[in-house]
């Protein structure tokens, strides 16, 4: 998927959410760092030229929610969280750039209902790439992108612009 | 990366102190929200051992657990226990055997954290021993400054006072020197230990030399003790002569910051003006060390060895 492809997937999304949402005011995006962050402002950017809305786009860290930090060994580092708003009564849309195993997603529920009780939320997700280890279903896909587990996908250029592609990287010997 | 235990900043890297402002950074903001906690260490449970009264960093350490969600057990030995002759490594020995997660230990005697660390599985905190060191307190001392001056490398600090006693100073001393800051110290002669410039400080006998064109001054609490003793003739000729006012911080840098460590003997270390308002940052620095702690035990968090490896640990008797 290259970034041409990328921002073509994120207009249809804008349009499905904008088809789907009823108050568009009570919009909020919440991105997940650090693939996230881009894909949310371009979505407010598709937002504010298909309809002239100004949604909010918030950062959420979920890695103080992780559930393998039970576990012994390093603590991952800890990223960004920026809620500029409370998210009481929004309709929230949490970004994700690759979603596979739904754990992310599961932390990022968690720490969104620390900041408030949205009226409901649903997830864009750019890949999903299918290994669900929870019952969690996307509601926006840019494209289903079927991998072994063991492989690596990651969104390059992720310093706040889409340049670049997504690549896949197979880590052999991985599980 | 950091070991399993904070023992002193002598012990850390650069990169080591660079995750640990880091990640706090990131805890501050959980401070900020409404719901003050996170579940990242739910059904851990944390120990503060104070054999040394403490208020502030005991409670400090008490809300950094509580915001990450962990169990604080606060576990101050008193007298009588003593009197049973239970010595310290059977205290600390019967609080392992309740697996806790992290001890937090502050003892008047410089070394007992490390002997402690060295038979438990669980990481330890050292959160001040005697004149020896104060990690996390030289951790928010440079977490205030770097969000105060953005930087901390190239930036000239001031220490001002007990240095000799000072387990602040000791690790300040480090913690400066080792994120490149230039570390100058000031006191009344008696109050300077010996060879400390072997530490890479510049002494320094007179305040006005000492402050000039700084950017951190930095005062430390006098004890009252010291004072009636050898080390200083009187409280008035110490304020006098080292307490940091107004018109004495004209020689440092416009914008200059003043810290404290609290808690602060008013018209002694400060003016009584400087106590409460800028460019004092006294209450920040407060504020920073819940952050830090909690980034500390954070880091630490997951390092409780293996029970085979305290077997060889103990006095003798196998588990």
């Amino acid at each position: 998927m290259n970034d041409v492809a990328i921002r073509r997937a994120l207009m249809r999304i804008a349009h499905e959410v904008l088809e789907r949402c009823e108050d568009l005011e009570r919009l909020y995006l919440v991105a997940i760092p650090n693939g996230g962050v881009p894909l949310a402002r371009q979505l407010t950017a598709n937002f504010k030229q298909i309809a002239d809305v100004n949604v909010i786009v918030g950062i959420l860290d979920t890695t103080l929610y992780r559930d393998d930090l039970k576990l012994k060994g390093e603590r991952p580092l800890l990223r960004e969280t920026e809620m500029p708003s409370a998210v009481d009564d929004r309709v929230v849309i949490l970004v994700d750039d690759v979603v596979k195993t739904g754990r992310t997603i599961r932390a990022a529920m968690d720490a969104l209902m620390d900041f408030g009780r949205p009226s409901s939320v649903q997830v864009v997700g750019l890949v999903d790439r299918g290994h669900r280890e929870l019952p969690i279903k996307l509601d926006y896909v840019g494209k289903n992108v079927p991998t072994q587990a063991h492989e690596l996908v990651r969104m390059s250029g992720q310093d706040g612009n889409l340049e670049g592609a997504l690549e896949i990287v197979v880590m052999p010997g991985e599980s | 990366m950091i070991g399993t235990d904070l023992l002193g900043i002598e012990d850390l890297e650069r990169a080591d102190i660079e995750r640990i402002l880091d990640t706090a950074e990131h805890m501050r903001e959980v401070g900020r929200r409404v719901v003050k906690k996170v579940p990242t260490l739910r059904g851990r449970t944390i120990v503060n051992l104070f054999f040394e009264s403490s208020t502030r960093t005991r409670a400090s350490f008490e809300i950094a657990g509580k915001r990450l969600s962990a169990d604080v057990i606060n576990f101050s030995p008193s007298s009588s226990s003593l009197k049973k002759s239970e010595s310290i490594l059977d205290t600390a020995r019967t609080l392992d055997a309740m697996d806790p997660d992290a001890v937090v230990v502050r003892h008047s005697v410089a070394g007992v954290p490390k002997q402690i660390a060295d038979v438990l599985a669980a990481p330890v905190i050292n959160a001040g021993d005697g004149a020896h060191e104060h990690p996390t307190q030289a951790l928010l001392d440079l977490l205030t400054v770097k969000l105060e001056k953005g930087r901390i490398d190239g930036l000239t600090v001031t220490i001002v006072g007990d240095i000799l006693h000072s387990r602040v100073a000791r690790s300040n001393i480090y913690a400066f020197g080792k994120m490149g800051a230039e570390v100058r110290i000031a006191a009344p002669p008696p109050m300077i230990p010996a060879a400390v410039e072997t530490l890479g400080v510049k002494v320094f006998t007179s305040l006005r030399e000492a402050i000039e064109g700084v950017d951190v001054v930095m005062a430390l609490r006098i004890q009252s003790e010291r004072l009636a003793g050898c080390y200083l003739p009187s409280v008035r000729e110490y304020s006098s002569t080292f307490g940091i006012d107004r018109e004495k911080l004209k020689y440092a840098k416009e914008d200059v910051i003043v810290m404290h460590p609290g808690p602060v003997n008013r018209g002694v270390e400060l003016s009584h003006d400087l106590t409460d308002h800028r460019p004092s940052v006294i209450l920040d620095q407060v504020r920073n060390g819940v952050a830090i702690r909690m980034a500390v035990l954070y880091l630490l968090s997951g390092r409780r060895q293996e029970d085979a490896q305290r077997i060889d640990l103990g006095s003798g008797e196998g588990r």
